[in-house]
C-alpha cells in the first residue's frame, strides 16, 4: 500500500490531466508512425492542417464533432447514475430508423414541421430501444453492460433485415432507403450562409451542431440544476443514501437510460437527417463507441465533452487527410491513435495523476497554518 | 546506539514527528516514548492525528520530519513490509482479511514461503498451534474467515501479526466492531500478550477502555501529544479535559420528561434482513411525545432493521405501525412519505446512508428534502437557496468549517454527523428516529448532539434512540427497551435500572420477570 493521492486542484484535474493524457497518446502514436517509416512531425502537421487549416477542413471536423457530442453526452448521462451504457451505438442505429420512417412517410407535413417530427422520432426510437436494457437493469438485475452490448447486435440484425428486405429501394444494389424529401433534411451551414450571401465550402456541417450545443447545455442544466439531476447523481454516488432520501434507484435507472437513448438519437439527426438524407446500413460506423471515450475524456461534463468531441473531430478529419497524403499511413492509423487516446484518457486515467500531483506540490509551497 | 546506559531502551520512540496533508498538519512535533512490555493507550478526538501517527509507524506514510527508533535503533520505515521486519504488527479497525479463505490461508498471505503452498502451510499451521497454546488464542485453522464472528476475525488479525514475529502490536480502535463480551475477551488476550513481554499500543477514543486496560496513556489533540499519564494516576475527567482542552460534562443535565399522548405504536413487527433472515421478531412498543425511548442491545440484535423498518426503508414482514392511533397506510410506508408526515430519521451509518460523500455539503444537507419548494420552483433547483439553507443549518449546528461548498467527505466525522442532525432536526419533525447519533464522534460533538436531542424531547417531540453505547442510552433515555435476538427482553424506566440490569437483559435474561 502507498500514500493516498493528494487531491489535485480543480483546474489541474479538468485541464492538465486530460492534456497530459492526450499528449502521451500522441507521443506513442508518433513512435508508431516512426516505425512505419514516416516522419511523425510531418504527419502531425498534415493532420492539423487537414482538420483546421481551411474552412472545408473545419466544416468536416465540426460535423464529426457534432456526432461525438451527442454520443458522448448520451454516455455521460448514464455515467452520472453510475451506469455504463455501451449501447449508444445500437440506440443511435435504431434512432436512425425513427428519423428515416418519419422523413419518408410523413412527407405530407408542412414546412419545417417534418424535420422537427423526424428529430423527435429519432429521440423516441433511441429512447425506446434504451428503455429495455434500462428496465432489465432496474427490475431484473441484468447488468446493463452485458445487455447493451447484446442490444447492439440486436439493433444491427434488425436494421440489416429492414434495410435489405423491407426498406431498400427496389432494383437498387445498396442497402439504403430512398432519399428524404427536401423538407425532411436539416439545412447545412453552407446553404444557410448562402442565403445570407456568405460563401462557405460545401461540407456536411449542418445545423445539428446547434442542437448538439443546446443538448450539452440541457444536460448540464439537468444534471446540476434540477431535482431529477440531483436524484441521478445521488443514485450514482450512493444508492443506499438515495433510498434513504426517498429516491427510487430503479426509477432513476430507467429515466437515465431512456434519456441516454434519446440523446443517442442525435447521431441520427446529424448523420441521417443532416448529411446522408437516407438511412444507410451500418451508418453509425462506431461513433457510438467513440462516445464512451469522449465521455471519459470529458469527465462526463458537457464542456469537457464538447472539447473532447472537437479533438476527436480533428482526429477523424485530419486522419482522413493524412491517409490520403501518406498512403503508408492508412486510416487504421487513426484508429490506433484513437485507441491510444482511449487507453490514456480512460483506462490509464490515473497514471499521470501522481507525477502531476508531485510536480504541483513541489511548485506550490505549503502555506503554514 | 543505545540511548541510555543500563535501562533497556523503549520499544518505540517517536521524536519530532511532523506530517502534513496539503494545508492540514495531521501530526506536529510528536514526541512519544513507549516502554517495552506495557499496554500504552493513545486517546484523542476524531481527527486528532492518532491514526496518521500509527500509519507512519507502520510505513503507510512517511513523516515529513522526525525520527523513529525501535528498541533504541533509529530506523526508516517506508512500507508495511519494513515495519513487519522491525517487529511491528498492526490490527486495523477494518480487518484486512479475505473472507472466503480459511484462517490458515489468511495468516499465510504474504508469507507463503515459496511457490508451493504445502511446506509453508505446515510451518504456519505449527506456528498457529504454538501461539494458540502459548497465548490462549485458539482458532480452527481450517475455518472459513467469513463465517467467523467479528471477535474471532480480530483474533485472526492478531495471529497474523504474531506469526510474522510482531513484538509490538498496534490496535486501531479495536473495540468499535466488538460486542461487550468480545471486547472483554480481547482485553484478556492483550493482558496475556503483555505478560509475554509484547508491547501493545491501543488506540481508542473510549475512556473506559483506557482506564480498564492500559498502563500508560498519551492524549493527542490537534496533531500533538498534549499529555502522558500513568493510567493509575489519572481519571476519566482529567483525560477528557486533556482531549478537548476544556471541561466537558460527560453527563448532560436534563430535567424530567413530561410524556404526552402516544404518537407511534409498533404492533408485533416482523422484519427481515437482506438475506431474508428474520431479524425483528414480534416487537411491540409505544412511543409518546415528550419522551426519549432508548433501544438498547448488543449490535446486531435487530436494532438496525427495526429502525430502518420504522423509517420506511425496509418492508414489514408482519405486524403494523400506528401513528396517532391510526394504522399507517402501506402507501405511506416509504422514506419520502414519512418525511412528509413529520418523521425524521438520523440513520445509524452516515457514510453508507446518511450522506453522499462526494457531494458538496449543501447538497448532502438537502438529501430527502430535495422535493421541497424551498430549494427551487418546478423542476429547477436554486443554487442560492440550497447554499443559503445549508449555511443556516450549519450555523445552527455549529458545523465546522461552515463551508456549504466543501465536499462532504472532507468534514470530520463529528461535523458530518452534525450535518445529518441539522438536516433532520431543523425540519422540526414530530417523531425523530435516531440511530447511533454519536458513533465515531468526538467528545465535544457528543455533548452538543446530546443536548440537541434532549431539546427535541423538551419541545414535545417523540424521540426513538437506537444506540449500542450504554452510556448514551443512560445519558438520554427516559424509558429503555432492550432487544436481544430480535425480541424485546425487557422494558425499564431509565431511573429505575442500571448497567448490570440492562446487561442481563441484553444477554436475554430478565431478572425481574424471573
Amino acid at each position: 500500500m502507498s500514500a493516498p493521492l493528494k487531491p489535485l486542484p480543480a483546474w489541474a484535474d479538468v485541464a492538465v490531466i486530460p492534456l497530459v493524457n492526450v499528449a502521451a497518446a500522441f507521443v506513442i502514436s508518433g513512435f508508431v508512425v516512426l516505425a512505419i517509416g514516416e516522419n511523425p512531425l510531418e504527419a502531425v502537421q498534415i493532420l492539423i492542417t487537414g482538420a483546421l487549416g481551411n474552412l472545408e477542413g473545419i466544416g468536416f471536423t465540426l460535423y464529426y464533432a457534432t456526432s461525438f457530442i451527442f454520443t458522448g453526452l448520451a454516455v455521460a448521462v448514464c455515467f452520472h447514475a453510475n451506469l455504463f451504457n455501451i449501447g449508444v451505438e445500437g440506440q443511435a442505429y435504431i434512432a436512425g430508423l425513427g428519423a428515416a420512417l418519419a422523413a419518408l412517410y410523413l412527407g405530407f407535413l408542412p414546412g419545417y414541421s417534418l424535420v422537427v417530427i423526424a428529430v423527435i422520432a429519432a429521440a423516441l426510437f433511441g429512447a425506446a430501444f434504451a428503455a429495455i436494457p434500462g428496465y432489465l437493469q432496474a427490475y431484473r438485475d441484468s447488468h446493463i453492460v452485458i445487455t447493451t452490448i447484446m442490444f447492439n447486435y440486436i439493433a444491427s440484425a434488425i436494421m440489416g433485415y429492414l434495410l435489405v428486405d423491407v426498406l431498400r429501394v427496389p432494383g437498387q444494389m445498396n442497402a439504403e432507403t430512398q432519399a428524404f424529401p427536401e423538407t425532411g433534411r436539416i439545412p447545412q451551414f453552407h446553404e444557410v450562409l448562402a442565403a445570407f450571401g456568405v460563401q462557405w465550402p460545401v461540407t456536411p456541417f449542418n445545423l445539428s451542431f446547434l442542437l448538439a450545443l443546446a443538448t450539452a447545455f440541457g444536460v448540464w442544466l439537468l444534471i446540476w440544476r434540477t431535482r431529477l439531476g440531483y436524484e441521478i447523481r445521488t443514485v450514482g454516488a450512493n444508492p443506499v443514501a438515495a433510498i434513504y432520501g426517498g429516491i427510487s434507484p430503479a426509477r432513476v435507472t430507467i429515466i437515465a437510460t431512456v434519456l441516454s437513448g434519446a440523446i443517442a438519437g442525435g447521431l441520427a439527426v446529424n448523420v441521417i437527417l443532416g448529411e446522408e438524407h437516407r438511412l444507410i446500413l451500418e451508418y453509425t460506423a462506431g461513433f457510438g463507441f467513440v462516445g464512451i471515450a469522449v465521455a471519459l475524456m470529458g469527465r462526463a461534463h458537457p464542456v469537457g465533452i464538447i472539447l473532447a468531441s472537437i479533438l476527436f473531430g480533428v482526429l477523424y478529419q485530419g486522419g482522413a487527410e493524412l491517409a490520403f497524403d501518406k498512403p503508408k499511413i492508412s486510416r487504421d492509423m487513426i484508429v490506433v491513435i484513437q485507441g491510444l487516446v482511449v487507453l490514456f484518457a480512460g483506462a490509464l486515467e490515473h497514471m499521470f495523476r501522481r507525477p502531476v500531483a508531485t510536480l504541483l506540490a513541489r511548485r506550490v509551497a505549503h502555506p503554514p497554518i | 546506539m543505545t540511548s541510555a546506559a543500563g535501562a533497556a531502551p523503549p520499544a518505540i520512540e517517536l521524536i519530532g514527528i511532523d506530517k502534513s496533508f496539503g494545508p492540514v498538519r495531521a501530526n506536529r512535533n510528536v514526541n512519544l516514548s513507549i516502554e517495552r512490555g506495557v499496554i500504552h493507550g493513545i486517546v484523542g478526538e476524531n481527527g486528532a492525528g492518532k491514526s496518521t501517527l500509527m500509519s507512519i509507524l507502520y510505513g503507510f506514510y512517511e513523516a515529513d520530519a522526525g525520527e523513529i527508533r525501535i528498541n533504541g535503533e533509529p530506523v526508516r520505515i517506508r512500507s508495511s513490509r519494513e515495519a513487519i521486519s522491525h517487529g511491528i504488527g498492526m490490527v486495523f479497525q477494518h480487518f484486512m482479511l479475505v473472507p472466503p479463505l480459511t484462517v490458515l490461508e489468511n495468516v499465510m498471505l504474504g508469507a507463503e514461503g515459496g511457490s508451493l503452498l504445502a511446506s509453508g502451510a505446515s510451518a504456519i499451521r505449527k506456528k498457529l498451534a504454538d501461539l494458540g497454546r502459548e497465548y490462549g488464542l485458539e482458532v480452527d485453522p481450517g475455518a472459513i474467515v467469513g463465517e467467523l464472528s467479528v471477535g474471532l476475525q480480530q483474533r485472526v488479525e492478531i495471529l497474523k501479526a504474531l506469526v510474522r514475529g510482531a513484538e509490538i502490536l498496534v490496535l486501531d480502535e479495536p473495540t468499535a466492531v466488538l460486542t461487550p463480551a468480545e471486547a472483554d475477551q480481547l482485553f484478556e488476550m492483550l493482558r496475556v500478550l503483555k505478560s509475554q513481554h509484547k508491547t501493545i499500543v491501543f488506540i481508542t477514543h473510549k475512556l473506559r477502555e483506557i482506564m480498564t486496560l492500559t498502563d500508560r496513556v498519551s492524549v493527542m489533540r490537534r496533531g500533538e501529544i498534549v499529555a502522558t499519564f500513568d493510567t493509575a494516576e489519572t481519571s476519566p475527567p482529567e483525560l477528557a479535559d486533556a482531549m478537548v482542552g476544556r471541561k466537558v460534562i460527560l453527563k448532560i443535565d436534563k430535567g424530567p420528561a413530561h410524556p404526552g399522548k402516544v404518537v407511534l405504536e409498533a404492533r408485533n413487527l416482523v422484519v427481515r434482513d437482506d438475506r431474508d433472515v428474520v431479524r425483528v421478531d414480534g416487537v411491540s412498543f409505544v412511543l409518546r411525545e415528550g419522551e426519549i425511548l432508548g433501544v438498547a442491545g448488543v449490535a446486531g440484535n435487530g436494532q438496525s432493521e427495526l429502525l430502518e423498518a420504522l423509517a420506511g426503508i425496509r418492508p414489514l414482514s408482519g405486524g403494523e405501525i400506528l401513528l396517532g392511533g391510526e394504522p399507517m397506510p402501506a402507501a405511506e410506508h416509504n422514506p419520502h412519505a414519512e418525511r412528509l408526515i413529520g418523521i425524521g430519521h438520523v440513520p445509524e451509518d452516515r457514510h453508507r446512508m446518511g450522506l453522499v460523500m462526494p457531494f458538496e455539503a449543501c447538497e448532502s444537507a438537502m438529501l430527502g428534502f430535495q422535493y421541497e419548494p424551498v430549494y427551487g420552483k418546478g423542476v429547477l433547483l436554486s443554487r442560492q437557496a440550497i447554499i443559503a439553507d445549508a449555511d443556516k443549518k450549519m450555523e445552527a449546528f455549529d458545523v465546522r468549517p461552515r463551508a456549504p461548498l466543501l465536499k462532504t467527505a472532507n468534514f470530520s466525522g463529528g461535523n458530518q454527523q452534525k450535518l445529518v442532525l441539522a438536516r433532520e432536526i431543523e425540519r422540526n419533525p414530530k417523531i425523530m428516529l435516531v440511530g447511533q447519533p454519536t458513533r465515531g464522534v468526538d467528545i465535544g460533538a457528543i455533548e452538543f448532539i446530546h443536548k440537541r436531542i434532549v431539546a427535541q424531547r423538551d419541545a414535545g417531540k417523540a424521540v426513538l434512540l437506537v444506540s449500542v453505547e450504554l452510556d448514551e442510552i443512560f445519558a438520554l433515555s427516559d424509558r429503555i427497551i432492550v432487544l436481544c435476538a430480535g425480541r424485546i427482553t425487557g422494558e425499564r424506566r431509565a431511573d429505575e435500572t442500571n448497567a448490570q440490569d440492562l446487561g442481563l437483559l441484553m444477554a436475554g435474561i430478565d431478572e425481574k420477570a424471573a
